[in-house]
């Protein structure tokens, strides 16, 4: 158990000629889930990697509890990996699979046996103990490598997208399987993925990164309700974020010839990008007015796709709420999400709560 | 679709008698006295004489020197063959572990350069080899047999393209567990080799086994006599009215034939279980 701390880290590989990933600054707490999301490419695994010592390190450094690992072996720095193909040894049984780090290591046979007995208890896996990796399911392979990383009871566990392989069902249940192992263990977690559902689910604290770069740090629900960029707006949340063309004057947003009343005066002023989230929409007698293209039943709800003022918006309704083919929207202000149409950046709003949007055609 | 069709059949029913005939007349003729076969040619039916010819062909005591049996002859083959083979497999597994799992400049350069020797036969260089092996004294020697033929290109380049199928991640679950070069290979990746090997097997063991013109070359002395020489020195005894020793000629082609076909049922047997058992 420990903490980790990647001051000013950076990665360029050999030969490319931009950096995978720059300037990335993370503290991250003793016992703490941290999840690592983005889209393809973004340079999540290589961050993990680095952590790993799978990766060379390019610039910065990386401390896991008090030590600088910069310079360590992946096997001296007391974490252990899940893979997303599992990485198991084939020619192992299950139980030869969880024990060979021990072994490595040189740890007492008795001790191995307890230990492997105990996470073979832990994740259910006693009866294929004597199997090949290939007699199991997937679901069962990401348990043993799951096991394998218990086994050692590492200061961290470093996951890269381990339940990618699973079908979705499955995918819900090693889910909660991985969070309850975290939080009966207290082990430090860095997790790895780009489905941003995973990510909020999961995690104690989200890191958005894009081009390898971090967007946002904070608790899946800050980020939810106030995203640093339209980048995290759109990524984070399904249905992604409404983002729509608007221009500010003053205290009052002007959205095609609708106008709403913000009721304060942002920190900005012109073009912008105002945002706003699927279920923040709600039907009333005036407001912005809303034109329905089609409709995705969802069971609990139904998202209603259309446009506002010619630009898309979807929409989050209950099932019960009828849809008409032309509707009125309201919102409330505080709901609203303002960000600099150029960089993207969030616009601080010093919004009051209950001041409702009016419309004048 | 399964309905019988005769004229397949037929052609493959001559395509296996086109195989086996000659092996079987090579056995059945093995067991009549020479003279008989001098006489009335080949024959398809079993003759009486199997016991005495077998027998005289393992253990008579032949040659200029009287030392050479036919177990000897036997025993060098065997050496022969399974030197080739297991030395080839030590020798190109490290030569492809090294060039797949180290970096190094010129890697792929020095992999090239190795696979372009696959073009050459070893006849083209058996003088030099002859050569470097008379000047460090090693004729007649099992060493000097054995280790010029080792360095395989072949053996290299089935390695080469099978470490580069295992997937990194195994590579690097296993320096997490904290394995090292050496650990990596004799933990993982020989196991994982085992088919690979059971394959180079056949083909190197039956390879040695077959060597003719090498072992002629580097051996004189008749204790270093392989089945493959010992054949041709049956035939050779054109001497007045003698007739030449058909049968033991083909009791020892025979009995060269038995080794080969026992290591190919054996290691295609481990081979085909290998094949359908693993998934990396
Ligand atoms: N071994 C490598 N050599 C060169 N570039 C790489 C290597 N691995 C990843 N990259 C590049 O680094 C970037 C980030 O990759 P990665 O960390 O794998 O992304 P993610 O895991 O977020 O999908 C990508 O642009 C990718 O092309
Ligand atoms: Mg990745």
């Amino acid at each position: 158990m420990a903490s980790i701390t990647i001051t000013d880290v950076s990665k360029t590989y050999p030969g490319a000629p931009a950096p995978s990933v720059t300037g990335i600054n993370l503290s991250i707490r003793d016992g703490e889930f941290i999840v690592l999301v983005g889209p393809s490419g973004c340079g999540k695994s290589t961050l993990l990697r680095m952590v790993a010592g799978l990766e060379d390190i390019s610039g910065g450094e990386v401390r896991i509890g008090d030590r600088v690992v910069n310079r360590l072996d992946p096997a001296d720095r007391d974490i252990a990996m899940v893979f997303q193909n599992y990485a198991l040894y084939p020619h192992m049984t299950v139980r030869e699979n969880m024990a060979y780090g021990l072994k490595n290591r040189r740890t007492p046979k008795a001790e191995i046996e307890t230990r492997v007995a105990e996470a073979a208890r832990m994740l259910e896996l006693g009866p294929y103990l004597d199997r090949k990796p290939r007699a199991l399911s997937g679901g069962q392979r990401q348990r043993v490598a799951m096991g394998r990383a218990v086994v050692r009871q590492p200061s961290a566990f470093l996951f890269d997208e381990p339940l990618s392989n699973l079908d979705a069902k499955l995918r819900v249940t090693m889910r909660g399987e991985i969070r309850r192992l975290q939080k009966r263990l207290g082990t430090t977690a860095l997790y790895v993925t780009h489905d941003q559902l995973e990510a909020m689910t999961l995690a104690d604290r989200l890191v958005v990164l894009n081009g390898g770069r971090i967007e946002q740090v904070g608790a899946p629900l800050d980020i939810y309700h106030r995203p640093a960029s339209t980048f995290v707006a759109s990524f984070i949340g399904s249905p992604a974020m409404n983002l729509l063309d608007a221009g500010l004057e003053g205290a009052r947003l002007r959205l095609g010839t609708s106008v709403i009343e913000l009721g304060h005066l942002p920190a900005a002023r012109g073009a912008v990008t105002l945002g706003i989230r699927a279920e923040d929409l709600t039907p009333a007698a005036t407001g912005l007015p809303f034109r329905p293209d089609f409709i995705e039943e969802l069971g609990a709800q139904r998202l209603v796709h259309g446009h506002i003022e010619g630009q898309p918006v979807v929409l989050a309704l209950d099932p019960a709420v009828p849809v008409g083919s032309e509707m009125r929207l309201s919102v409330a202000a505080a709901r609203l999400h303002l960000f600099d149409t150029t960089s993207g950046r969030r616009i601080a709003t010093a919004a009051r709560p209950g001041l409702a949007v009016t419309e004048t055609a | 679709m399964n309905r019988i069709r005769p004229f397949d059949h037929l052609i493959l029913i001559l395509g296996t008698l086109f195989m086996c005939v000659p092996v079987l007349v090579a056995v059945m003729t093995s067991t009549h006295s020479a003279v008989d076969i001098h006489m009335n040619g080949l024959y398809l039916t079993p003759g009486d004489n199997a016991v005495e010819t077998y027998q005289t062909v393992l253990t008579r005591q032949g040659g200029f020197t009287g030392q050479v049996t036919g177990m000897t002859m036997l025993m060098n083959s065997l050496i022969l063959g399974v030197g080739f083979a297991v030395g080839k497999i030590v020798l190109s597994m490290a030569a492809a572990y090294a060039l797949v799992y180290f970096r190094f400049r010129f890697a792929t350069f020095l992999f090239w350069i190795i696979f372009t020797t696959l073009l050459l036969p070893l006849e083209v260089r058996i003088m030099p080899s002859y050569q470097v092996m008379s000047s460090l004294g090693l004729l007649n020697s099992y060493t000097g047999l054995i280790v010029p033929l080792l360095a395989s290109a072949t053996g290299t380049f089935y390695f080469r393209q099978f470490f580069k199928s295992v997937p990194d991640e195994l590579l690097e679950a296993a320096r997490i567990d904290g394995a090292g070069p050496w650990k990596f290979l004799w933990d993982v990746l020989i196991p994982l080799s085992k088919t690979m090997m059971a394959a180079i097997f056949i083909i190197m063991f039956v390879y040695g086994w077959n060597q003719y013109l090498w072992p002629m070359l580097m051996t004189t002395e008749e204790r270093f006599f392989t089945l493959m020489r010992g054949i041709k020195q049956i035939l050779q005894v054109w001497i007045g009215s003698q007739i030449p020793d058909y049968n033991e000629a083909f009791a020892l082609a025979v009995l060269a034939l038995l080794p080969p076909v026992i290591v190919v049922v054996v290691f295609q047997r481990w081979f085909i279980k290998g094949l359908t058992e693993s998934d990396k």
